[in-house]
């Protein structure tokens, strides 16, 4: 069965535009959320609850509110928008890539927090046992604490590549809705419905929507297993 | 080879205060569970810094206050043995013994990994990951683990008191071999007066 001759051209465009969104929003935020997550889970200062607040902020922000501030932020007259116009005569409003700054903005939230509970978790007596027998803070980091909070990391992923994969209210506010440029699955499936005789195409869009979300939850159950097999700690 | 200890710290409201000079052979820290016994081998090996004070290990300042001197752990050369063993628990006995090894330079190492394994007698377990241990089993690879990082003394916190009583003696005859044939410095931590009466050649009070 080929999926070329399930969908129509255009389907496959838009499943690739999503895949393309989805994968550059989650390998740009990731090791934001690590960094994030890290000072959440080992540093204490005093905006911390102000910093956590903000972090959490995509969860619980109607994700047209979120997309408005996008737009504001990203704006021609807005600081990060005339800031990337100046770096690289670019912007990001009705761009893809601004669908994965999007994309990225409403994933961040969960990943932090996936990111977090790992590390909370990992024993940092490991790190001293490490640092005892003659490893530097890089070297423990990064063959104790990075394997020992892998399971948490790629819950992060899985959690916000799924986030990314259905993100609607944020994408549409602030990139608008552009064919082969911003219309990602979500976006699809809601101009499809709006379309008289387009229920194939919905159908067909959210099946495949469905099929992405099981692929992601599957991969990320068969790599915890790895992870716990190795001893690491259950986080999904 | 001599320990020179004089620090002082603050744990929580209470102020520690420990002072002593300690020669080559096994010394034992010995004092009820709770004195700051394991605090104390923490500032040796660099894991807890001292309010103040001095910590000499043979010719080499370790830390110093007054002169501002406080080498990073790694950069201490001491093989620490916790009380409960605390391998890497993603890696297997192999990967653990080789952890401090590989990281030592060649001039450092004074023990051979073969020599190690079949000292300890662990040639079995190397592909067992650590959750598949026993006690003893988990302890007699620690041990392994301080030795091969090419230590210049040893540390050990209370490696028995996770054992029951034949696994006590089989590791106390390790630890008594260390002291004897492989001639490392020991600072030995422990609650229990057989256990020091029998392994130590000198002995220090630590008062609550």
């Amino acid at each position: 069965m080929k999926l070329a001759a399930l969908l129509t051209p255009e389907e496959i465009a838009i499943v690739a535009l999503s895949l393309k969104v989805s994968s550059v929003a989650i390998g740009v935020v990731l090791p934001v959320a690590f960094g994030l997550a890290w000072i959440l889970a080992r540093t204490r200062f005093a905006g911390k609850l102000l910093l956590d607040a903000l972090i959490h902020l995509p969860l619980v922000l109607p994700p047209v509110v979120t997309g408005w501030l996008l737009l504001l932020a990203f704006g021609k007259s807005g600081p990060a928008g005339r800031l990337i116009s100046e770096l690289f005569g670019a912007t990001l409003i009705f761009r893809w890539t601004g669908a994965a700054v999007a994309a990225s903005v409403m994933a961040l939230p969960l990943m932090v927090r996936a990111i977090r509970l790992s590390l909370e978790n990992v024993d940092t007596r490991l790190e001293g046992v490490a640092r005892t027998l003659g490893a530097g803070p890089w070297r423990t980091f990064f063959s104790v604490t990075l394997p020992l909070a892998m399971p948490g990391v790629l819950a992060a992923i899985v959690l916000g590549f799924a986030r990314s994969i259905g993100e609607f209210g944020a994408t549409i506010t602030f990139v608008s809705n552009i064919p082969g440029e911003t219309r990602t699955l979500p976006l699809a499936i809601y101009t499809s419905l709006q379309v008289p005789g387009g229920e194939g195409a919905v159908t067909r869009l959210a099946l495949i929507s469905v099929a992405l979300s099981l692929v992601a939850l599957a991969v990320s159950e068969w790599l915890v297993r790895r992870a716990g097999r190795r001893g690491g700690n259950h986080v999904l | 080879m001599s320990f020179e200890v004089d620090v002082e710290v603050r744990r929580g409201d209470r102020q520690l205060r420990a002072r002593f000079a300690a020669s080559a052979g096994l010394t034992a820290l010995f004092g009820p569970s709770g004195a700051g016994k394991t605090s104390i081998l923490d500032m040796i090996a660099g894991l807890l810094a001292p309010d103040r004070g001095r910590i000499a290990v043979g010719e080499e300042l370790l830390f110093d206050s007054a002169r501002g001197i406080n080498l990073r752990p790694e950069k201490r050369n001491c093989g620490y043995v916790f009380q409960d063993g605390r391998l890497f628990p993603h890696r297997r006995v192999r990967e653990n013994l080789l952890f401090g090894w590989k990281l030592a330079p060649p001039e450092r190492r004074w023990l051979e990994f073969d020599a190690a394994v079949s000292f300890l007698g662990i040639g079995h377990l190397l592909e067992r990951m650590p959750y598949t241990l026993s006690g003893g089993e988990a302890q007699r690879v620690a041990i392994g683990r301080a030795l091969l990082s090419g230590p210049r003394f040893l540390l050990m916190d209370e490696p028995l008191s996770s054992l029951d009583g034949t696994r006590r003696d089989e590791i106390m005859r390790v630890i008594e071999r260390v002291r004897d044939e492989l001639s490392v410095p020991i600072l030995y931590v422990s609650h229990d007066r057989s256990e020091v009466q029998r392994l130590a050649s000198t002995v220090i009070d630590v008062e609550y």
